[in-house]
């Protein structure tokens, strides 16, 4: 008996694995990532002839969970039409019986290998910036990542900042659009249950249980690492943010700024282990960024009389010296020629 | 604020400021009324013109340049019609434009509200 070299299972098991794309108006390239519940690959749309991504489930999956989790994904993403949101442009099932939705192909790096590369830190900060803005406006839809961290921000080449993986985002309030279809059941609840939607993810019945922990140790938020699921809210997702300002503040290129002290505290405040001490929402830590960034004071750093003036000092540096210059000179013309 | 505004009031300013060094100058202190409001003309108008090259030109180089000449320019005129005093009127002008000029490239604000909706 002639038996299979470690070669030849590797790629079968990679052949097997491969999605069953015919059928569909894709043509598959190549497998671009994978994460928790599916794979990503490079494709091209036939029809448009353009280059896709498509987020495959790539497990089997008796119960469904997993498929109703990848569509609730795509809803929430399709919901959310920000430049800072990758687009969706399709959704369906394979052949195989495998459910995918087709995005954007974003061409870019993760944060995690920009940061790396960009040294200057306003240049650093103006990314944080736009996460910000694009986590308040999905908090404005009433979505909650679960899940920031570097790994899931990609930088595009022409200077798009794009927050990815919604894959356990939780539906705080229901006035995030469904689909036609969802929209019915909704309204059959809501008749059947005397009015008032559930919270969560009820309509797909994906509520995640009390207890359970999703998220990333280190830019999860002690309650939320706790799997006190019920109480989260936007905040968690303002520790989340926090924990990115610090690594993106600590990153530096070479290791050898200091971190100011403002930035530190904005940080710190972001990641207070009480909610309540923390930002109440990511436009308003956005905005204390916004202060760092013109040379304001900023709320989570509560400033002295000698820091104020250094700090306006360091604001109007140049402009202070042209009136010194200003002022040195005409006090020299006056001694010169009253001699 | 707009960069003409800001030009217009910080010339002001330091015209008038200007014009009253001129009292440590004994000879001319009699006429320090006229050269007070003659000074602060003169860096009300160069603030203006400033203002006005600070919101069409976006350059910080250019705009120092221009205040510079425009400082210049106009502390000559005011040394031509005294036929003196070169060297007192035009070096402390020439750095009220230079001035003027940083501050207006730097500071104040470039935009106009227009809607191309109808």
């Amino acid at each position: 008996m002639n038996w299979l070299s470690d070669e030849a299972i590797a790629r079968l098991r990679s052949a097997a694995a491969e999605p069953d794309l015919a059928g569909t108006r894709y043509r598959l390239i190549e497998r671009i990532g994978s994460g928790g519940m599916g794979s990503v690959y490079l494709a091209e749309d036939a029809t448009l002839g353009r280059r896709v991504a498509i987020k495959i489930l790539d497990v089997s999956d008796s119960s469904g969970d997993l498929a109703a989790r990848l569509q609730r994904e795509a809803h929430i993403l399709a919901s959310l039409e920000h430049p800072g949101i990758v687009p969706v442009h399709d959704a369906g099932t394979l052949a195989d019986g495998r459910v995918f939705y087709a995005m954007k192909f974003v061409e870019g790096e993760r944060l995690d290998r920009f940061s790396e590369r960009e040294s200057t830190l306003p240049g650093r900060l103006r990314i944080f910036q736009r996460i910000c803005d694009t986590v308040a406006f999905a908090h404005t839809r009433g979505v909650l990542h679960r899940d920031l961290k570097p790994e899931n921000i990609m930088t595009g080449s022409f200077g798009e900042v794009l927050v990815m993986d919604w894959g356990v985002a939780k539906i705080l309030r229901a006035n995030w659009i469904s689909t036609p279809a969802e929209a019915t059941q909704d309204q059959a609840r809501e008749t059947s249950a005397g009015g008032g939607l559930a919270a969560d993810s009820s309509r797909t019945a994906l509520k995640t249980a009390h207890g359970a922990v999703l998220g990333t140790p280190g830019y999860m938020a002690p309650e939320q690492a706790r799997g006190d699921v019920e109480h989260l809210d936007e905040r968690a997702d303002i520790y989340s943010l926090g924990a990115i300002l610090q690594f993106l503040i600590s990153a530096s290129a070479h290791g050898t700024q200091t971190a100011p002290r403002a930035l530190t505290a904005i940080a710190r405040k972001a990641m207070d282990a009480e909610p309540g001490g923390r930002y109440a929402s990511a436009s308003e830590l956005g905005q204390d960024i916004a202060r760092y960034l013109d040379g304001l004071s900023v709320l989570a750093y509560p400033e002295n009389a000698l820091q104020k003036v250094a700090r306006w000092a360091a604001r109007y540096r140049l402009a202070i010296v042209l009136v010194l210059t200003y002022l040195v000179v005409r006090a020299l013309l006056i001694f010169w020629f009253r001699r | 604020m707009n960069k003409i505004t800001y030009g217009l009031i910080l010339g002001g300013i330091l015209g008038i400021f200007d014009g009253l060094t001129s009292w440590f100058t004994p000879a001319v202190r009699p006429q320090l009324m006229g050269i007070v409001l003659g000074s602060t003309f003169k860096g009300l108008l160069a603030g203006v013109l400033i203002g006005i090259f600070a919101r069409k030109v976006h350059s910080l180089g250019l705009g120092v340049l221009f205040g510079l000449a425009v400082g210049l320019l106009f502390a000559f005129f005011i040394a031509y019609m005294q036929r003196n005093y070169y060297v007192q009127i035009m070096v402390p002008g020439g750095l009220v434009g230079l001035i003027v000029g940083y501050a207006t490239q730097k500071y104040g604000d470039s935009s106009t509200v227009s809607s191309s909706q109808t």
